[in-house]
């Protein structure tokens, strides 16, 4: 904990007894540790790490794989039949009608419930197989095919919800109730930082070049009923990449290192007349919001980055809050020790002219995706990383609106769903679960969203059963009630 | 944050034994309770579903201390810990935190200096009276409320449009003041509309349970079962201090309250005719309460009388000319003439379809000849023709529309005009130039829902004008519909007729700045490639200008089938009054002089009604009751068993007599043998004054919340507040009074390491503020406040780009005295909260919430530091301090000082205040330039009469001081 302040005096008075009594007074042991601890979990003894006995056993449950994750996040709904679940056959059936024994019965959105046909269209785009593992990969994706052997694809996703703000909602926080926490919050939570000079949850949002403008919203990286430090906090491109980061015009960092002398001497008398050690706890915030104008804007500074790593994440990443841009600080805060490092990409809702769409999604982040996957590895990063890139669903085997040479568009199909894992425990090479021929229903080892979200706690360490958190009388959980397990078979 | 701990370890393992473990209240006696239960009460009545009774006065031995009732329940508990009450606080900071509890702003100089002078006997009671008559005291207590009623100004789901909801907020804010008593505020807000002769005011108090929020997309069942749930787990949470949610998918697993039960409280709810997926169109969507803003009250009147003037001026002129027009009615019926459709302007037209083309695949524009195809993505033989209102019209058949290409390309700030008979079946586009996904770039007219809806957009929702007509028009007949837009980029410059009539239209989005040109093609009969329409286009008219109304109604006119109806002896009453207008206007000066003074007063009054005009979504039962059956695991399509209104079987029944609806519920909730709603009412007013509630869980007094802390003073509050007559001013002034509240705040590390919560009272609350206090302190002291009470949400200060990058459309801060007002009424957006709110721990009011967390973060720094916000109103202060804080440096730093905090610095303070200001002096001495820029923070500008070196220096000073944690802190 010295390490933390520049004023050692200051951390002398933090005794472990003030540290206890700010858990009751305002801030808990829990913020300390995310906020300040360079190392966590604090040095305390067990049984007074309110966080970490929760559910009875103490955090990490177990050997983590992970130290962090970092979640490139696709939103909008990416279609799996254009990009990772490969379905030659489909040829056969396309332009004929769904068959009702593929549907059954299936609930559809009120965008397509009005059309009177649903017939199947096929993928315009080819797979190949990349690799020695030989993982079939669109040609939309070809340096995501290059790194086939570091990846996981799972074609068996699963989700209950069919728009977009529920299923959003669902994988961000394992319900689709409104009010809970969101899985970066949990790991703040449960883990907290590496890093006393950064957050322990950072979003990054970047938005397609496609035009589709699906909106993504606060909530996603809420805290529900957690404590509400432990939300994400969003990096921006611009002045200010933490809200209110920078000092007002005409204030210099030395002008402002004097006043916070001046405000801490202010501070000091008062706690000292007072005696509430939540004073000395604003004393070290202020000190940590200092650091943290350097330490950011330091942490996105990318002329240090070399000219081979702007090639590796493409030309794009020099421009500010492309999803290029952000792949690179990820890397760039999974160095600093960033907890949950959270991408949003907005853009892959395509209704209609799905092929010019998604052409247009994939060229935004396939290259990136890639790089970061190779940057971490050569960086001895990969390992101790876990890198998730999907979306809230999938779509659909039918054509939404018309179905021409050209062009076509597909609606919202939660049945099934890809998504690719990387590092942090994951196997490599490996593909995990099916659809059957038509990318409808899944015919093999289905992975809820709730199975997912175990498996990254697992990742980490964190058994999602014991993992919890008492709010209105009920020990709260990601994962929920509805026995969740984490995909053992996707483990290294 | 405060009682996390608690509920955490109470939650390890199994009650009560966990609870034992709690050091500070372990081994209290507190845990026999209630004190005087009867030794055969069943052991499964948990204490808060027992009525309470007003508890015996505990016997304590300090008699001197206790200053009323509550100080005695407090005194008994501390004395058998063997602690002692703390001393008084001084009277600066007993004036600063009672201020800041009850009025939500810190005290005057003024009001300080006045209270310490005062040494007469009741000092202090009369400025507690003096709060609880401030209209700022509902401000204050309206900031929970909110929060509990999750209060917000947009839908929340999914693109997260604007609605209109503040009527309510007023509502409530109203009625704290007026002292409106809690079991009238509760009834009028859960069941208003149901009471006998409801007011206007009764049903939008009602608006409480419209509050949830929304979608625009979605399964229309799947979301209005997720709105009854949600209103009946704000309401049980917010009244009854109960997790009733968890028994929405099997039986509640602590509490004693089934499932079915839960469902038989929710049938209560569900049985409102409100549409579950809500049109991006609409804004609110009914059950609607409309009004009329106050400040529009007066001049609408006025309009209505010159309009009755000209109107009564007009009828005369009529009569006058009764003879000629009966002439020329004679004449008209001898004689054809060719006379074409009465004078359509043609100054400015750009494009004309008459669509009579009666086949092929192309239309002609009459004015250019250009030719534009018919498109559509129907299969099979098509037939677009039919016929129409004049010869032939096209025929939409919701796949069908008419590409215009690169047509009607026009500017914002250009005026135009275009409109057409339409004949719909259904919704749809009748004409447009719009990019949807682009943020409905481009202009659109839509017929949905029975009214015309035009947008002029560049991005939706932040920069566009959208208005909607208010009365409905016939579906499947012919109307004639025009717009006519005048280049202002103001609602005000747009106007919709229908059959040549200016149309009310309620005006939901009225600032346009960027372009609306687009790529997109333009199209008859879609917008972008949706919005299909369907029915029957005739007579598509493009003008380049705005026209008049009296050329509109030209064009709506058909004078040619009046004249051959009067000819065929078949004219009726109508259309010979329409005859009668075209004879006047066209051949009266005079006549026509008054039409125009009509058609301009008329129009402005339009506008002025479509920005009076104002609605607030209500409560309404429907005509025939829904059924209602359990939903099995919660799913909203498994309907299990059918069920019947009733109230949970584990609490008193609700009264004999009263109706099984919301107006039921509402008694019930507030009959005086409710074991719950007073105790959780008046828990919530102690967790605002001493930061934690008697029970720390406010949002749960189930088995599984915690125990009060002070039980007999909880029942004593609960049926002390229920004897007065549920006066809260009342209940609010016994706490205040209290020797309790009026503990100094200062602790011992002793005490700290005892009771770092202060469950036990042995002091005064000290905690930071509020999110919304600590904006609104540093309005106050810095002069910048503008104190209107109530309106329109307002847009202060808030980093650009926000709203772009995550959601749609784009926030535009007010001007002027908007950036100024109480935080309360900041614009609350949910999927975008204002980040300066949320920092500080404010909900994201998605859900209900009945407990803020306080936390203590480095982001707070960083606002307080760095928003303009706070730059912009120490600065404001450091202009208060120089011009009226005296001349020398150590005046003027006394002055601020005690400006934020109230009280005067200590000198070891004032040597720091000194030190800084000599420091940054120098700094700024050395670089005016940097003086200049810090002072130009923020809209209002600095006195020019103030070297600006020094002004620099003292707002950083000041900026320090509203950094300090006590200035951010109630003491």
């Amino acid at each position: 904990m010295t390490a933390i302040n520049p004023h050692g005096e200051e951390m002398g008075t933090l005794t472990r007894r003030h540290l206890l009594g700010n858990v009751a007074g305002g801030l808990g042991a829990v913020a300390l540790s995310t906020l300040l601890a360079s190392d966590a979990p604090p040095r305390l003894p067990p049984s007074k790490r309110p966080h970490k006995v929760v559910g009875g056993a103490a955090l990490p449950h177990f050997a983590p794989r992970a130290k962090r994750v970092i979640y490139l996040f696709q939103s909008g709904g990416p279609s799996q039949i254009e990009l990772l679940d490969d379905k030659p056959q489909l040829w056969r059936h396309h332009g004929a009608e769904l068959p009702a024994s593929v549907r059954q019965g299936q609930r559809v959105t009120l965008m397509t419930a009005g059309q009177k046909s649903f017939p199947c269209v096929a993928s315009k785009f080819t797979f190949e197989s990349r690799g020695k593992s030989g993982l079939r990969i669109s040609e939309l994706l070809p340096h995501i095919g290059s790194v086939a052997d570091e990846i996981s694809v799972v074609n068996s996703m699963h989700t209950e919800a069919i728009n977009h703000d529920p299923a959003l909602t669902y994988i961000n926080t394992g319900t689709q109730q409104l009010g809970k926490p969101s899985l970066g919050s949990w790991l703040s939570y449960g883990l907290g930082s590496e890093n006393a000079d950064l957050p322990a949850y950072v979003v990054l949002i970047s938005k397609g070049k496609s035009g589709i403008t699906q909106p993504v919203f606060s909530r996603l990286w809420g805290t529900g009923f957690l404590p509400s430090q432990h939300q994400g906090v969003r990096f921006r491109s611009g002045r200010d990449p933490v809200l209110y980061l920078s000092n007002p015009p005409g204030m210099d960092g030395r002008m402002r290192r004097r006043i916070l002398d001046g405000q801490a001497a202010l501070n000091r008398i008062r706690a000292r007349d007072l005696g509430d050690p939540e004073i000395q706890t604003r004393i070290s915030q202020y000190e940590m919001a200092y650091r943290m104008q350097t330490s950011v804007p330091e942490l996105l500074d990318l002329s240090t980055e070399d000219e081979r790593t702007f090639r590796m994440y493409g030309a794009d990443a020099r421009t500010p809050g492309t999803f290029a841009a952000n792949c690179l600080i990820a890397r760039r805060m999974a160095e600093r020790g960033v907890r949950f490092i959270q991408l949003f990409h907005r853009g892959w809702d395509q209704h209609s002219r799905l092929p010019s769409g998604i052409r247009s999604q994939c060229r935004d982040v396939d290259q990136p995706s890639a790089a970061l996957i190779k940057d971490l590895k050569q960086r001895g990063l990969l390992e101790e990383t876990l890198v998730i890139w999907g979306g809230e669903f999938g779509r659909s085997v039918y054509c939404q609106g018309d179905l021409t040479k050209e062009s076509y568009g597909r609606d919202h199909h939660g049945r099934c769903f890809s998504i690719w894992l990387a590092g942090g425990g994951i196997k490599s090479g490996f593909r995990y679960g099916e659809t059957d021929d038509y990318s409808y229903n899944i015919i093999k080892n289905r992975v809820q969203i709730n199975d997912l979200n175990a498996t990254v706690l697992h990742c980490l360490g964190i058994d999602h059963e014991k993992f919890s958190y008492p709010y209105q009388g009920l020990e709260e959980r990601l994962t929920g009630v509805e026995g969740a397990r984490p995909v053992v078979d996707l483990l290294a | 944050m405060k009682g996390e701990t608690e509920t955490r370890r109470s939650a390890v393992g199994h009650w009560p034994h966990a609870y034992l473990t709690l050091a500070v209240l372990g081994s209290l006696p507190a845990l026999n309770w209630p004190p005087d239960a009867p030794a055969g009460q069943p052991p499964e009545l948990h204490w808060s579903f027992v009525t309470p009774t007003r508890p015996a006065l505990p016997q304590v031995e300090n008699h001197t201390w206790p200053g009323n009732p509550v100080d005695r329940f407090v005194l008994a508990r501390l004395e058998a810990e063997g602690l002692s009450a703390a001393p008084a606080a001084d009277g600066s900071t007993l004036l600063r935190r009672v201020t800041l509890d009850l009025t939500g702003l810190p005290p005057t100089p003024g009001e300080t200096d006045a209270y310490l002078a005062d040494d007469t006997a009741g000092a202090y009671a009369r400025v507690v009276d003096r709060l609880l008559a401030s209209p700022r005291f509902g401000e204050r207590l309206a900031i929970d409320w909110l929060d509990a009623a999750r209060y917000a100004d947009t839908y929340g789901y999914h693109e997260d449009y604007h609605r209109d909801m503040w009527a309510w907020r007023d509502w409530v804010i109203g009625s704290l003041n007026n002292d409106m008593p809690f079991d009238q505020f509760t009834v009028e807000q859960l069941a208003g509309d149901l009471l006998p002769n409801a007011t206007t005011q009764q049903r939008v108090a009602t608006a409480f349970n419209r509050l949830h929020g929304v979608t625009s997309s979605g399964i229309p069942e799947e979301f209005r079962v997720r709105y009854d749930l949600d209103r009946v787990n704000t309401t049980s949470t917010v009244w009854l201090g109960l997790t009733i949610a968890c028994a929405q998918c099997h039986d509640h697993k602590y509490d004693p309250i089934t499932q079915k039960e839960f469902y038989e409280f929710y049938a209560h709810f569900n049985n409102v005719d409100d549409p579950a997926i809500m049109s991006s169109l609409a804004g609110n969507v009914k059950p609607l309460v409309s009004f009329v803003l106050p400040e529009y009250k007066e001049r609408l009147e006025n309009h209505a009388r010159a309009v009755a003037d000209l109107r009564r001026r007009q009828a005369q002129r009529s009569s006058e000319l009764s003879d000629e027009f009966s002439r020329w009615r004679e004449e008209q019926q001898r004689t054809v003439r060719d006379e074409p459709a009465a004078a359509a302007p043609t100054a400015g037209l750009l494009n004309h379809f008459p669509l009579d083309e009666q086949s092929g695949e192309r239309v002609t524009c009459r004015r250019t000849q250009r030719g534009f195809s018919v498109r559509s993505t129907a299969e099979g033989e098509k037939d677009y023709w039919h016929a129409g209102k004049l010869d032939g019209s096209i025929q939409l058949d919701g796949k069908t529309y008419v590409d215009l290409g690169d047509a009607l390309d026009f500017k914002s700030r250009e005026g135009f005009s275009f409109g057409a008979w339409v004949f719909p079946s259904d919704g749809g586009c009748v004409i447009s130039r719009m990019d949807v996904p682009s943020g409905y770039r481009g202009w659109s007219l839509m017929s949905s829902d029975g009214k015309f809806e035009v947008r002029v957009a560049h991005q939706d929702p932040g920069d566009m004008i959208r208005l909607t007509t208010t009365s409905r028009f016939e579906p499947e007949h012919w109307h004639h519909v025009f717009v006519t837009y005048d280049g202002s980029k103001q609602a005000r410059g747009l106007d919709v007729y229908v059959n040549g009539e200016t149309q009310p239209a309620v005006v939901s989005h009225d600032t346009l700045t960027g372009t609306i040109q687009t790529n997109k093609p333009a199209s008859i009969g879609r917008r972008d490639s949706g919005d299909h329409f369907k029915g029957m286009i005739d007579d598509v008219r493009v003008y380049g200008r705005a026209l008049s109304p009296a050329e509109v109604r030209a064009i709506a006119t058909p004078l040619d089938d009046l004249l051959a109806a009067l000819r065929g002896g078949k004219a009726s009453e109508d259309d010979l009054a329409k005859l009668r207008r075209y004879f006047l206007e066209s051949s009266d000066p005079l006549y026509r002089r008054l039409t125009g003074a009509l058609d301009q007063l008329r129009g402005d009054e339009w506008r002025l009604r479509a920005r009076a005009l104002r609605t607030v979504m209500v409560m309404e039962e429907r005509e025939k009751p829904q059924d209602t059956f359990v939903l099995t695991r919660g799913q909203y399509d498994q309907h299990g068993a059918k069920v019947s209104r009733k109230t949970p079987s584990i609490l008193p029944p609700a009264p004999v007599g009263s109706p099984a609806n919301r107006l039921g519920v509402a008694r019930w909730l507030v009959q005086p043998t409710h074991p719950l709603t007073a105790r959780v009412a008046v828990n919530r007013y102690w967790q605002m004054l001493f930061g934690t509630g008697i029970v720390a869980t406010q949002e749960d007094f189930g088995t599984q919340g915690e125990r009060p802390s002070h039980p007999g003073l909880l029942d004593w509050l609960a049926v002390e507040f229920v004897e007065s007559g549920w006066k809260v001013k009342s209940l609010f002034r016994s706490i205040v009074m209290s020797s309790t509240y009026r503990q100094s705040s200062r602790a011992t590390a002793d005490l700290v390491e005892r009771d770092p919560q202060n469950r036990l009272l042995a002091r005064g609350p000290r905690h930071r503020l509020p999110a919304e206090l600590i904006r609104d302190q540093a309005l106050a002291v810095s002069g910048l406040l503008v104190g209107q009470i109530g309106g329109p949400s307002v847009r202060p200060y808030q980093p650009p780009g926000l709203w772009a990058e995550s959601a749609n459309g784009t926030y535009q801060p007010d001007s002027g005295g908007m950036l100024y007002r109480r935080s309360i009424y900041t614009y609350w957006k949910r999927s975008v909260p204002p980040p300066n709110m949320l920092t500080f721990d404010a909900p994201n009011r998605e859900t209900c919430t009945v407990r803020r967390q306080r936390t203590n973060t480095p982001l707070m720094a960083l606002v307080l530091m760095n928003d303009p916000t706070y730059v912009e109103a120490a600065r404001a202060l450091a202009e208060r301090m120089m011009t009226g804080g005296g001349n020398l440096p150590r005046q003027r730093a006394v002055f601020g000082f005690r400006l934020a905090t109230g009280r005067r610095p200590q000198p070891g303070e004032l040597d720091v205040l000194l030190q800084v200001y000599e420091d940054q002096r120098l700094v700024f001495s050395e670089d005016p330039v940097a003086a200049r820029k810090l002072l130009s923070v923020g809209e209002s500008k600095p006195r020019s009469e103030l070297e600006a070196m020094d002004l620099a220096a003292w707002t950083t000073v000041m900026s320090m001081i509203l950094n300090l944690d006590e200035t951010i802190s109630k003491e």
